[in-house]
């Protein structure tokens, strides 16, 4: 049903030198501590966790219902948050699949697609035999998944004990892990193109339109990239 | 309706405005090859889209960063990138040390 040898392959890259799980875990840790604060028990902020596992629709959530805001509105507004997930599936799915892979596996494997293990498996796709690659990429999102779902609980536990300072030292480790990763990512010229200018587009949207900001940076900023002739490769 | 039986709906709705994003993107890559034009265009969206992400969460945060200069937060990240590139892509020692510099400047200040 699953290879388990390219699950764990997929599991190990949570204790290598790579891995995602101390941004993961600074990040739940914060929004346990913050679901504690906003009066939620600990079933729902695991169940948050485990259900929606999207960081900023998290965060909206809790932010909408402090405000009362009505289910339509939160509906939409996580969705608009959260839509990145939508080019990102796309984006990853055809280097999953594989004849051989039964259906359910991939409808079980869209839920774990999160921006951490997205880059963990971009990074790592093509030294994986492709037959395999669904089972290695469950392995990635089982773990980062029970990461967040662990560090959700624990932040919740914890979060008497947090002060003021270290909630901000917190919140930097996700943009610090997220950035790096994207460093490393940038090995040929249009990717390089897509990260810088949707990186320099965004805030410069965000100005004009805080909510559809990040999104149409990313469709100028990605088209850019998809235009821009590659003499090296010869594509368009 | 009672505050908890809200909470559990806000919840529901919440994950299943996220999972319609997956699984729209599931439908859509059904008839998608790796090779194709349009899959390196999703690609390219995707990387830039990310990017766009995390450079707002750094020049207009929300939460907790809010409460943080922008001075201080792009000085911490420019050192974990130092390290990041110094210690051969080594992801666990800058993301742990951003979070003890950060509380540190912050304590201090």
């Amino acid at each position: 049903m699953i290879n388990r040898k390219y699950f764990n392959q997929g599991l190990k890259s949570l204790i290598s030198s790579r891995s995602p799980a101390i941004a993961l875990a600074c990040s739940f840790i914060a929004l346990g501590a913050l679901f504690n604060n906003a009066g939620f028990n600990l079933q729902q902020s695991a169940a948050s966790s485990f259900f929606t596992y999207a960081l900023p629709g998290q965060l909206v959530m809790t932010e909408s219902f402090l405000v009362g805001a009505s289910l339509i509105n939160i509906f939409l507004s996580v969705w608009l948050v959260n839509f990145r997930l939508y080019p990102m599936t796309v984006a990853l799915v055809p280097i999953l699949k594989h004849k051989s892979q039964p259906r359910w596996k991939y409808y079980l494997s869209c839920h774990m697609i999160a921006v951490s293990s997205w880059l963990i498996m971009k990074e790592n796709y093509k030294r994986i035999d492709q037959k395999y690659r669904l089972d290695f990429w469950l392995g990635i999102g089982c773990g980062t998944l029970s990461a967040a779902v662990i560090s959700t609980l624990l932040g919740y536990w914890i979060s008497d004990y947090l002060t003021k300072e270290m909630m901000i030292g917190l919140a930097i480790v996700n943009p610090v892990y997220f950035l790096c990763m994207m460093i490393g990512a940038m090995n040929n010229i249009k990717t390089i193109i897509a990260v810088s200018s949707g990186a320099l587009l965004g805030p410069v949207f965000y100005l004009a339109t805080p909510e559809w900001s990040i999104l149409i940076a990313g469709i100028v900023g990605g088209s850019i990239a998809f235009l821009i002739k590659d003499k090296k490769n010869g594509s368009i | 309706m009672d505050l908890s039986n809200n909470l559990i709906l806000v919840i529901v709705v919440t994950s299943i405005a996220t999972f319609a994003s997956r699984f729209l993107g599931i439908l859509t890559a059904e008839n998608i090859s790796d090779k194709s034009k349009l899959f390196d265009w999703f690609n390219y969206v995707a990387y830039s889209i990310l990017a766009a992400l995390i450079t707002r969460m750094i020049i207009f945060p929300a939460g907790a960063l809010l409460d943080s200069t922008l001075l201080i937060r792009l000085a911490v990240l420019s050192i974990s990138i130092a390290i990041f590139l110094y210690s051969k892509k080594n992801l666990v020692l800058p993301t742990i040390l951003s979070f003890i510099l950060l509380t540190f400047l912050e304590g201090i200040k």
